[in-house]
């Protein structure tokens, strides 16, 4: 074992990386669960956006088109779910879990003349000067840009939902969709909303994994990171900023662990592999004991009958 | 204007219905992604729903279609016992590789002794495994109100480690010459869950009818059932009639569980045969679909399943014969429970025209 060969700059620079599809997914679903939606099919919406997001920036040579071609794939799939749970008042539980299933077929049929492609690289965002800074430069400022997108999202979200009018409406929805309904607002469309956005940042978070984390095609890639990203915001208590901490906490330990493989610790591989989701449980359990932050409207079915 | 008005109580005549008619459906729509893929899509429709059964080769697939049944009703059965109740496990995948693992060790670590008495133990073990597994969401639901869906299903990812490490490390075959994978149950008799091989027939058929008949009794003649149908429906009521909460989610969870684990075993010993890295294949979620598709009856998971083991066997039938990809599959199972989820809305709901302003 070599410990000495993880260089901690590198491991900060790249638990950044591990940290964004996760950041994304997770503030996408926040504001799906703040709106009284939950969607189960984030894994589902994050593979599609993953093989679209790959599939168009190989046809076009463009990473940028394929991170919009993701964004409007996972939103895409996710009017599915806001059909099926808005329209056809169905259980929200069943419907994201058939969203996840159908996503992970579709996209291994998708992506089945993607396998072992190179996708076409994305640029990083070198600034100039301040990269060139030793031990800061690395790691805050030569990252690819849909990095600090993800962090820009996070303030956005938490801007949106703290300061505007729309953010109190999308609240309110969530926290009472009978008295929303009885001030006049449309709860259907407001949450219909709210699940394409969920849907975007899930599909972004695909894409940031099949062009910039990995960058290749291969079935089943998200690898549970979108029931994670669920974790994620029970963990962060519905609070924007919170998922951005729990993202990075979650990415420094895949990081650690994949380093640590590399380092060849005495610890088998699969049980080093196995961490972040025995660490996720255990968030779960710590974070458990305090619902007080959930949505009160989280889950249920709305109907106005009059 | 068109504007859905609740029925009193849900239709009987369409709760059994739709499900047909979202097989319908699916096989349209199924048809339509076929011939996207530059397939003739009756030829692919008849090659998934009618050759397996009815055609040339039928007597060869038709016990295939039981071979693959078998797990997807054991699991579907005890997930349908949660659902019933509003308690989610979805997390079968990994029970189901826990009673692989449990039970395929109890039986290896007693190789080459030939005893009747270790197949039974055996399946102890098995069941026990995919119950241990499925009372961690359910322990820590209890004890700390932790969401069971994502305990459960974090735990399919554990067990699929678990799984890759012990046919490499611990389970793996001594005279193996290195490959991964353990010992095959089929040079171990004592240890083999095939009754008849030639003629596909194994134990965990027979379990899979035991638990069918053993749930349709505890739904309908039990007061454990009831509790469980009166939690998903009223859970008010359910409170006040005194229905203990803890109570119920150990029990379906750890039901589910061992049923899974039982399924797990019975495939590990028989048709996949080994402990490999490999051998989770899917059935833990192929299942959650068996059991809306069957209503969350036990009849209706047995039919259920037994469609659903035809567009497995149909689908390998397709895929060698017209090169159809797997993948297509899985889109057209997961199809299926999109438009089943879709169409219970006309079960609960009256579809009704009413003029603009009269509400």
């Amino acid at each position: 074992m070599d410990l000495s060969a993880i260089n901690p700059v590198l491991l900060i620079a790249s638990l950044m990386v591990a940290a964004t599809p996760l950041l994304l997914a997770a503030i996408g679903e926040l504001v799906v669960e703040r709106a009284g939606v939950l969607n189960l099919g984030v894994e589902g919406m994050m593979i599609i956006g993953a093989i679209a997001g790959f599939a168009i920036s190989v046809e076009t040579t463009s990473p940028m088109l394929g991170l919009v071609a993701a964004m409007i794939a996972g939103a895409v799939l996710s009017l599915l779910f806001a059909f099926l749970t808005q329209f056809a008042l169905a259980n929200q539980v069943a419907s994201g879990l058939a969203l996840t299933l159908f996503g992970l077929g579709l996209s291994a049929l998708m992506g089945q003349s993607y396998v072992g492609v190179k996708p076409p690289a994305m640029a990083k965002l070198d600034i100039p000067v301040l990269s060139d800074i030793p031990v800061l430069g690395p790691i805050l400022f030569s990252h690819d840009p849909v990095l600090y997108i993800g962090i820009a999202l996070t303030g956005a979200v938490f801007w949106f939902l703290k300061k505007s009018r729309g953010g109190l409406i999308l609240r309110a929805v969530g926290e009472s969709h009978d008295a929303a309904h009885a001030l006049g607002y449309n709860v259907i469309r407001v949450r219909i909303l709210a699940i394409m956005f969920g849907g975007a940042c899930a599909g972004l978070g695909g894409a940031y994994i099949s062009l910039i984390r990995v960058p290749q095609w291969t079935e089943g890639m998200t690898a549970g990171i979108g029931w994670i990203a669920l974790a994620l915001v029970v963990f962060a208590s519905w609070k924007p900023w919170r998922v951005l901490l729990g993202a990075y906490l979650f990415g420094g330990i895949n990081v650690l662990q994949l380093n640590l493989q590399a380092a060849g610790i005495a610890i088998p591989v699969e049980y080093l592999a196995m961490s972040p989701y025995l660490i996720t449980i255990l968030v779960l359990v710590i974070m458990s004991a305090d619902k007080s932050g959930a949505p009160a409207s989280l889950g249920r079915t709305f109907h106005a009958s009059q | 204007m068109i504007a859905l008005e609740k029925r009193p109580t849900p239709s009987r005549a369409l709760s059994l219905s739709t499900p047909i008619i979202a097989v319908i459906i699916t096989m349209i729509m199924g048809g339509l992604l076929f011939s996207v893929l530059g397939k003739n899509p009756i030829e692919a429709i008849r090659t998934i729903f009618w050759d397996p059964v009815f055609g040339e080769f039928a007597f060869y697939y038709r016990p295939q279609l039981l071979v693959k049944a078998a797990p997807l009703v054991l699991i579907a059965i005890g997930l349908s016992l949660g659902f019933k109740a509003g308690i989610w496990n979805i997390g079968a995948e990994g029970q189901y590789i826990m009673g692989a693992i449990c039970g395929a060790a109890v039986g290896l670590a007693f190789y080459p002794t030939e005893s009747r008495l270790i197949f039974p133990l055996m399946i102890v073990a098995g069941a026990l495994g995919g119950w241990a597994w499925g009372m961690i969401p359910a322990l820590l639901k209890v004890r700390f109100g932790t969401n069971e869906i994502l305990v459960s299903l974090m735990l399919v990812y554990v067990a699929d480690q678990l799984l890759a490490s012990m046919s490499l490390g611990l389970l793996r075959n001594p005279e193996g010459m290195g490959f991964p994978g353990s010992r095959n149950f089929s040079d171990f008799a004592a240890g083999s869950s095939w009754i008849n091989e030639a003629a596909g027939l194994h134990w965990g058929m027979a379990f899979a009818f035991i638990a069918v008949i053993f749930s349709y009794i505890l739904l309908n003649r039990h007061i454990l059932g009831f509790n469980i149908r009166l939690t998903g429906e009223a859970p008010r009521a359910a409170r006040f009639a005194g229905v203990n909460p803890t109570r119920l989610i150990l029990f379906c969870l750890g039901t589910s569980g061992a049923l899974a684990g039982l399924a797990g075993f019975f495939e590990v010993t028989g048709p996949s045969g080994q402990i490999n890295i490999d051998f989770a294949s899917g059935y833990g979620f192929t299942a959650i679909i068996v059991a809306f598709l069957g209503r969350l009856h036990p009849v209706g998971i047995l039919l259920a399943a037994l469609l659903m083991a035809l567009t497995y066997v149909g689908g390998d039938l397709a895929q060698g014969n017209l090169g159809l990809p797997s993948a297509a599959i899985q889109v057209f199972q997961g199809m299926l429970l999109f438009f089943l989820l879709a169409l219970d809305l006309l079960t609960n709901y009256r579809v009704v025209l009413k003029t603009k302003g009269a509400a």
